[in-house]
């Protein structure tokens, strides 16, 4: 199955960079691809520099998200956490306009110095949930929602009183990345990015075991072996890295992380060995795909990605409350 | 020894409920031999699920040692423990959306903690565990589509796979019927006579007690109020005085063992 998304994702990108505002020929893509275009000619710079960084931006922000979603949901229990509907979305958008109003752009040392305040704020974010939410006996379904949006209201609250204090030239740049973006990245960047996101698809795919044990109940995983407040600590930093890594570079994108694990879990079930990679790889695909509807829809101009997820998202997610979950309302 | 307690004492944090009985277990000091299968009855709040825990290290003792083997438990890692103690908990299985098979696997985790897929081992040993719990034909069946008979029995069996050498079960027997319970209580002797398997069983039901364990401890607020076999301690006086009720202890034409029957007058 893994074999299967992955030959999905290498047709999905290869799909994506034939499809662009830009009207540019197949074979002149082909050309490009090849090395056989012009070094300064049209066809080469969208393909090589505009779309392809693009693609790859958005197949590792799905990835990074989709795993982000199985880790929340394994580690709270909760089928429909996920970081935008937790609010660590907002806590880590926050971080980087705090970063942001102290001038920190895209190059590779101020791309670090981002990522850990965005890393900051979604620790912040997370923590907040968990406290208030695991007030009384566990987390159920409707503390853990509630507490996820008072934390995204009130970090949502925090993000405008900081674009208020910023300068005007200034605004339209952080609105923009604040509707989630995936424009093209600088290299360097671009590995910074994937290197966060292997370390924290790293974390959790290497406790997927772990967390299968957890599905039965913390105290029946203990008296399993599982160290469970170590697990707990792990997945929450890696899950918490993933979000932060994509607001960073490509600003807040909601309910990826939602809508691919539950419909990999229709085709796999629910054992987060396999949940985990497939999520990674689906995420991708997804990402990808919303991707390319939002650089075409209404073309020459363009929509966010996070404005499609959006409205993909929140629609599946009434549905999920209304079906599946309506029980443990 | 397998279990060795040593005047053992556990008091819960401060609150109402400690302020009104200080410790949930004072003094505690019993042992479980091999091969042995020994019951823990007692009123409600004396002390009975505190013991489980204390022995399973999700608390620790305020006093005294618990002894695993002649170790300390408190020297062994929690897989260390696993692998010798296998516990199905109080209560229903949590709605988990795994099948007979991958929650009887689960099991194996302390054999092999670092192991991404269970070895072929790990599947031999959940496939007997199965077996003896009668729930191999059930392996792909869904938890959420299986009896509380069946369920039981295949959260038996996710212990089993474990391959303890003491096999705790706390109130195994509450939320099922009587054609359940008989059925429980008889995998329990089946596992004890041919695996020799020591198991502890905490109940409420004084006659599944009774019927199924070699030695009884009755607690009475955290103490031990007897100790012995099922004959000595299920002692009329004694029982009215720890329960707080009038009763009659008879003995079943079937086993011989005592049948304890309320009288309904308080």
């Amino acid at each position: 199955m893994l074999g299967v998304l992955s030959a999905a994702l290498l047709l999905v990108a290869a799909a994506a960079l034939f499809v662009g505002s830009a009207s540019i020929s197949p074979r002149a893509v082909l050309n490009a691809v090849a090395g056989r275009a012009a070094p300064e000619s049209v066809e080469r710079v969208v393909t090589l520099s505009i779309r392809l960084p693009r693609i790859a931006v958005a197949a590792l922000a799905g990835g990074a998200l989709a795993v982000a979603g199985v880790a929340f949901q394994a580690l709270t229990r909760n089928p429909l956490a996920e970081p935008s509907v937790l609010g660590v979305t907002s806590g880590a958008a926050f971080g980087v306009v705090v970063g942001q109003s102290f001038g920190l752009g895209p190059t590779f040392l101020q791309a670090a110095g981002l990522t850990a305040f965005a890393f900051a704020g979604a620790l912040l974010a997370a923590g907040a949930v968990y406290l208030i939410a695991a007030v009384g006996r566990g987390l159920s379904v409707q503390t853990l929602l509630l507490a996820g949006v008072i934390v995204g209201i009130f970090f949502s609250s925090a993000i405008t009183v900081v674009i208020s204090l910023l300068d005007f030239n200034r605004l339209g740049g952080v609105i923009h990345w604040l509707l989630g973006n995936l424009t093209p990245i600088p290299p360097g960047a671009l590995g910074l990015f994937a290197l966060f996101a292997v370390v924290g698809f790293w974390l959790v795919v290497s406790h997927a075991r772990e967390l299968n044990l957890m599905a039965l109940g913390e105290e029946t995983a203990l008296l399993l072996g599982v160290g469970a407040e170590r697990l707990k600590l792990t997945i929450f930093v890696g899950a918490a890295l993933l979000t932060a890594s994509v607001v960073a570079f490509t600003g807040p994108i909601g309910f990826v992380g939602l809508i691919v694990p539950h419909a990999l879990r229709m085709l796999l079930g629910s054992d987060n060995r396999l949940l985990v990679p497939a999520s990674l790889v689906g995420g991708g695909i997804f990402l990808l795909l919303a991707d390319t509807v939002a650089r075409n829809v209404v073309a020459p101009a363009e929509l966010s990605v996070g404005v499609i997820t959006s409205l993909c998202g929140a629609p599946f997610f009434v549905y999920l409350l209304r079906t599946r979950y309506r029980a443990n309302l | 020894m397998l279990v060795e307690f040593r005047s053992v004492s556990f008091a819960y944090p401060e609150s109402a409920e400690r302020r009104a009985r200080p410790f949930a277990l004072s003094e505690l000091s019993f042992e479980i031999a091999p091969g042995e299968i020994v019951g823990v009855i007692g009123p409600n709040s004396s002390g009975k699920t505190t013991l489980i825990r204390l022995l399973t290290r999700l608390l620790e003792p305020a006093a005294g040692e618990i002894r695993l083997e002649g170790a300390p438990i408190r020297q062994l890692t929690r897989t260390d423990l696993a692998r010798r103690v296998g516990v199905v908990p109080q209560g229903t299985l949590a709605q988990v959306p795994f099948n007979v098979g991958d929650l009887v696997l689960m099991g194996r985790y302390p054999h092999g903690p670092g192991r991404y897929f269970e070895s072929p081992r790990d599947r031999t040993s959940a496939r007997a565990a199965m077996e003896a719990t009668g729930v191999l034909d059930l392996a792909d069946l869904p938890l959420d589509r299986l009896s509380g008979g069946e369920r039981q029995r295949a959260v038996i069996a996710r212990a089993l796979a474990q391959e303890p050498r003491l096999l705790v079960l706390d109130e195994p027997t509450a939320y099922l019927d009587l054609r359940y319970q008989v059925e429980v209580a008889a995998l329990l002797r089946r596992l004890n006579r041919e695996r020799g398997m020591a198991i502890l069983l905490v109940s409420h039901d004084l006659n599944l007690a009774a019927e199924v364990c070699d030695r009884l401890l009755l607690l009475a607020g955290g103490r031990t109020a007897a100790t012995g076999a099922p004959e000595v301690v299920l002692d009329e006086s004694l029982l009215a005085s720890v329960f707080g009720c009038e009763l009659i202890v008879d003995k079943s034409e079937a086993t011989r063992r005592p049948i304890v029957r309320p009288t309904w007058r308080v």
